[in-house]
């Protein structure tokens, strides 16, 4: 490590970047993740009621818009009942993980393009990675963990088995996931993000790569364990999964980290297939409109999507989750792989 | 599959931009069924005077023994009904009341029936205890008296809560005093000259719970 001189503290860098300029990005990223996820809560309850035909909250505030606020007034002053049987320290640190684990992958996403502020570069992610979409598959990877240690912990058949399900889940569809982004990768040459996202300035990487982004957003659907793969808290089945024994805040943690891999995977599927924070590429006069707005209205596209997806369909059996994993996807993403580069490498030897 | 998912998709969108069909009660509220058995009401002829004679054959059919009617000699000069007897008191147990409409069909003047209202939560188990006027429907002006309230005949929960609590003692709930007033033994108002094939119904299983 480094020891810095008193006086140079603020020019201390870490990568390309000041390390007071990341602190204060980390931040505001930690909080808007935060407050993206409780209007998450809202917008899924708005969402379901509207699809059923109810009005869903509107008592608290106008419109109920300050019920994420009573909720989480309600989460934390409701009583922390835990199980005698409990490992304490797992159970205890468990949520946190849930939590933390969604919201690192958010470091790398570009939510806008490098800007160049008096001189300095201005990137619009906390670390600015040349091989960030391995370090995002390396820590989405981690939130099995999570689910993992809440589910043995507790020390509850119930949660057991909604962990061992949840983990064989994810590390099933972590596969499918990865095989759906690499034509991304080719296509663009490189892990950086903002190169991803600079290569489709001219035609989204939805458009070539339709077969690429379908399998991502099933694969993220089942790493967020939203409907249809539900399985790890299938309500019906297990009580509520691998967080059955978690109540209050603690309970909230998990909540809150499962909103936020939404954002997280909504996020990545937007820098990787829809060209993160760039305009349509059609209509050159949608310009003006600053780039993480754009960044922003694609991922909330992407997350009504998948309410709109939980509240029409049914919950996948196991089997056949596992089936569609393994057997429908896997072999789909290594098609993908296999056309895309063949694609490619015609083009470039012609 | 495929069809049937995007089938599926399309629909949830459509009813996604269709009126949603809630009811935003207590700000909105629509009339109840004609034949809504809600709370009860007691009804007047068309000249004021009670249909209620005070035969207890209400309390009687009561399953639940929730009636409790305390009859009195009409006065020949000012009559309150019609009969040689009145209600001078007329009290329900809301909380042990089922609703079955039995008193409604026992009775023989159709005095009582079973009302609209269905609104009988309250912060004081005394209150629930409905007194004859919060039973009896209003006069002259029954509409009047109804008030905003499109369902509610009588007394408006609200106004039940703004009257001064224990002004008058509710039988109903009161069992010490009914105990005293009925000679010293533990029964349930109004069982007495109940039909003998049906004696488990005069003490509910629950009733030392109760008290």
């Amino acid at each position: 490590m480094t020891i810095v001189p008193p006086a140079d503290v603020l020019g201390y860098r870490i990568g390309p970047d000041y390390w007071w300029v990341i602190l204060v990005k980390a931040v505001i990223i930690v909080l808007f993740l935060a407050t993206a996820a409780a209007y998450s809560t809202y917008a899924e309850r708005k969402v379901a009621a509207h699809i059923q035909l109810r009005i869903g909250p509107n008592r608290v505030g106008p419109i109920g818009l300050l019920q994420p606020a009573a909720d989480a007034v309600k989460l934390l002053f409701k009583e922390n009942v835990a199980p005698a049987g409990r490992d304490r320290l797992l159970y205890l640190i468990a949520p946190g993980f849930a939590a933390a684990a969604a919201i690192f992958a958010f470091a790398v996403i570009p939510v806008n393009g490098t800007q160049t502020v008096d001189g300095y570069q201005l990137h619009w992610d906390i670390a600015h990675l040349n091989v960030g979409l391995l370090y995002i598959l390396a820590v989405t990877s981690l939130g099995v963990y999570a689910i993992f240690l809440g589910g043995w912990s507790a020390n509850s058949k119930y949660s057991l088995l909604g962990a061992l399900r949840s983990s064989a889940q994810l590390i099933s569809y972590e596969m499918a996931v990865a095989f759906a982004l690499m034509g991304a990768i080719i296509l663009s040459q490189s892990l950086d993000l903002e190169q991803i996202v600079n290569a489709q300035h001219h035609v989204w990487f939805v458009l070539l790569q339709p077969l690429g982004f379908l399998l991502y957003y099933l694969g993220a659907l089942a790493e967020t364990n939203r409907l249809p793969f539900d399985l790890p808290e299938a309500e019906t089945e297990l009580v509520a999964g691998y967080h059955t024994e978690y109540s209050g805040m603690r309970f909230g943690f998990y909540f809150l980290g499962e909103y936020i891999n939404m954002v997280t995977v909504s996020a990545i599927a937007t820098t990787l297939f829809l060209g993160g924070w760039l305009p349509l590429p059609i209509i050159d006069r949608l310009w003006f409109i600053p780039g993480w707005i754009w960044f922003l209205g694609k991922v909330t596209l992407l997350i009504f999507v998948m309410m709109w997806v939980r509240w029409t369909l049914p919950r996948l059996r196991y089997d056949r989750l596992m089936n569609l994993g393994w057997k429908v996807m896997l072999p789909l993403g290594l098609l993908n792989i296999a056309i895309t580069g063949a694609v490619v490498a015609v083009k470039a030897s012609t | 599959m495929v069809i049937e998912i995007v089938k599926g998709m399309a629909f949830t969108l459509r009813q996604l931009f269709r009126k949603p069909i809630t009811l935003q009660w207590p700000e909105e509220q629509k009339p109840a069924p004609a034949r809504h058995r809600g709370r009860h009401i007691l009804h007047r002829y068309d000249n004021g005077l009670e249909r209620c004679i005070g035969c207890e054959l209400c309390s009687g059919a009561c399953p639940v023994g929730c009636i409790y009617v305390e009859p009195a000699e009409n006065d020949p000069a000012n009559p309150v009904s019609p009969g040689e007897r009145y209600a001078r008191r007329y009290e329900i147990n809301l909380m042990r009341c089922i609703f079955c409409g039995y008193c409604a069909e026992a009775c023989p003047t159709e005095a009582i029936t079973l009302g609209p209202r269905f609104e009988l939560a309250d912060y004081r188990r005394e209150r629930t205890v409905a007194t004859k006027e919060d039973l009896l429907e209003a006069w002259p002006n029954f509409a009047a008296a109804r008030g905003p309230n499109p369902r509610g005949a009588g007394a408006d929960q609200r106004g039940q809560a703004a009257r001064a609590p224990g002004v008058s003692p509710r039988l109903a709930w009161d069992e010490d005093e009914l105990i005293r007033r009925e000679g010293g033994e533990r029964t349930v108002p109004g069982n007495a000259g109940l039909a003998p094939h049906v004696p488990s119904v005069a003490e509910p299983r629950h009733h030392k719970r109760d008290r």
